[in-house]
């Protein structure tokens, strides 16, 4: 699979200021982790959540606490430099923050807190919990009439956790039209999904699409809201863990 | 449905939820008063997994939106109550103790605690509740592990009327709490908030919490000891603990693990040489089925058993001087 970020390292962006572009958070993540490089597993997401923010949700910096903002949940709360990145690039934060990233003065821990960084929806970390936070959330926001919707972002392992199939299942169930999945594939999963894991939210009555996760207008086009009346599935490929 | 459910008694409720008859149990007064408040405030929903749903088929059929069921899935029901408070209401989850604090604990945890939102978590089933269905059905440490984390209020009624005022107080806040509902009940409803003082004694206080109480004023029965209530042990009520106290042997009765709050009675009599005596459910599994009764009698939590053993405490301390 073509990386675009395959050629990216920090010596070809040191701009610290905004705004800030895709290319810009490669750098974004050096100030976090000292490395010039990163590997595939630390930008399995990179692409994601970018296109999330630069495209689809309907959420800033401004408007935090906006009953009615686009809510993101990143379940898979495990290596966040790039999710840290994106939202210090979109200003959620002072890129400042970046640099202190796991420190004891630091907001920015190895897993996100809620409570401790702007624009961080959920705490995450253990595993399998953000979906069935984001069912609860979905089904929330539709009782009260906000038409936003709530996008999840799990990692194929991740859904090795039980919990995540009691939330697909009542998902599909409620028709939850408003819960848009993300699933950043690297075939991490020990046992694997036969059929792959869009198989298996198929069965439970998802919309399930397939993308190069590191294609941002393929990328776009399924995660942009349809007027589908049953949760999506978004199932996005990447390089093999390493 | 994991258990035979229980029938419904004859009391009805009416279109606007007013309740016609006090309520015989206090499950039957949480389905009741929680129907009540869904019809009441909009920003209240309840998320059920099965258990006790026979209790919500109106307010089902009125609130569809509002009342979730998530069917035999414990981890979601927790996690669905805490992503429905970020969305901003206010959740109130239920389903039997053991399957809602032990098999869920983490999502209590995580979902509620760590995230930092509010929501109500009542149980039925507490403790030996179910005694004839075994283990697998019986949670006395509950209590004890909710205890574990920050900020839970923890209420134990001991009776309907009591579970009804606690839950409306509840929902009307913010805070996390726990709800601990059981079939033993006291045969008078107190007033909940402070300890009530039930006796005054100068040999000792017996701290009895929620459904003890009527056992332990028949145990205590002519001994000169103060007789203290709590339904409410989380805050625990140090200070009408320590302004009643006269001699410093205190004993603690809890209708769960024994001993769960007793590091909140050493706190509160750090400064003052005292002794405790903590009396509960013991760790040891029961290996008997039978009736509540039954295991009452066997964990010395009814009358006689507790009378033996507030009476051997406080001789021992008098044999010793």
């Amino acid at each position: 699979m073509s990386s675009p970020t395959d050629s990216l390292t920090a010596d070809q962006t040191h701009r610290r200021t905004p705004p800030f572009s895709f290319e810009d958070l490669p750098g974004l993540m050096s100030l976090q982790t000292g490395d010039e490089k990163h590997g595939p597993a630390a930008t399995s997401t990179l692409d994601v959540l970018w296109v999330l923010y630069d495209e689809i949700l309907d959420v800033s910096a401004a408007a935090l606490d906006d009953p009615a903002r686009d809510r993101f949940y990143l379940s898979k709360g495990h290596g966040p430099m790039a999710y840290y990145a994106v939202l210090a690039a979109k200003g959620f934060f002072p890129v400042d923050w970046l640099a202190g990233f796991g420190g004891a003065h630091s907001r920015l821990g190895h897993h996100p807190d809620r409570n401790l960084v702007p624009g961080v929806e959920i705490s995450s970390g253990s595993l399998g919990h953000g979906f069935p936070l984001a069912v609860g959330t979905a089904l929330g926001l539709r009782a009260q009439g906000v038409d936003s919707r709530v996008v999840c972002l799990v990692g194929d392992a991740e859904l090795d956790e039980g919990s995540n199939a009691e939330a697909m299942t009542v998902a599909g169930s409620f028709d939850l039209s408003n819960l848009t999945v993300v699933v950043v594939d690297n075939r991490s999963s020990s046992h694997g999904w036969r059929g792959g894991v869009g198989a298996h939210f198929a069965v439970e009555g998802w919309i399930v699409q397939r993308v190069d996760g590191r294609d941002h207008q393929a990328l776009a086009v399924a995660m942009r809201r349809t007027a589908a009346t049953v949760p999506t599935l978004v199932v996005a490929e990447v390089e093999d863990q390493s | 449905m994991r258990t035979p459910s229980r029938s419904t008694s004859a009391t009805s409720t009416t279109a606007t939820g007013a309740t016609a008859t006090a309520p015989t149990s206090m499950r039957e007064a949480f389905g009741e008063t929680m129907s009540e408040l869904l019809d009441e405030d909009l920003s209240t929903v309840l998320v059920l997994a099965d258990i006790s749903r026979q209790y919500f088929r109106q307010a089902e059929a009125e609130h569809p939106e509002r009342v979730i069921n998530v069917g035999i899935r414990e981890q979601l029901l927790v996690n669905v109550g805490a992503g429905l408070a970020l969305s901003g209401l206010r959740p109130v989850v239920h389903t039997f103790s053991t399957f809602l604090v032990e098999r869920a604990f983490e999502q209590i945890k995580l979902g509620f605690g760590h995230q930092d939102v509010g929501g109500v978590l009542v149980s039925v089933g507490g403790s030996y509740d179910v005694s004839s269905g075994g283990r697998t059905h019986q949670g006395p440490g509950d209590v004890a592990l909710v205890d574990t984390l920050p900020d839970f209020d923890i209420h134990v009624p001991g009776h309907p009327v009591e579970a009804r005022r606690l839950l409306r107080d509840a929902v009307a806040g913010d805070g996390r709490v726990y709800l601990r509902l059981t079939e033993d009940s006291n045969a008078q409803a107190r007033p909940t908030g402070s300890m009530s003082v039930e006796r005054r004694g100068a040999r000792g206080s017996v701290i009895a919490v929620g459904p003890t109480l009527d056992s332990v004023l028949t145990a205590t029965e002519g001994l000169d000891v103060t007789v203290l209530y709590a339904s409410t042990i989380r805050p625990f009520d140090a200070a009408t603990l320590t302004r009643t106290l006269g001699f410093a042997d205190v004993i603690l009765v809890e209708p769960y693990a024994v001993g769960t709050s007793a590091w909140h009675v050493s706190q509160a009599l750090r400064h003052v040489p005292h002794r405790l005596l903590s009396l509960g459910v013991p760790r040891a599994e029961l290996r008997s089925y039978g009736s509540p009764r039954d295991h009452q009698r066997a964990h010395d939590l009814d009358a006689a058993g507790l009378r033996r053993s507030i009476t051997d405490f406080l001789d021992a301390d008098t044999a010793a001087r």
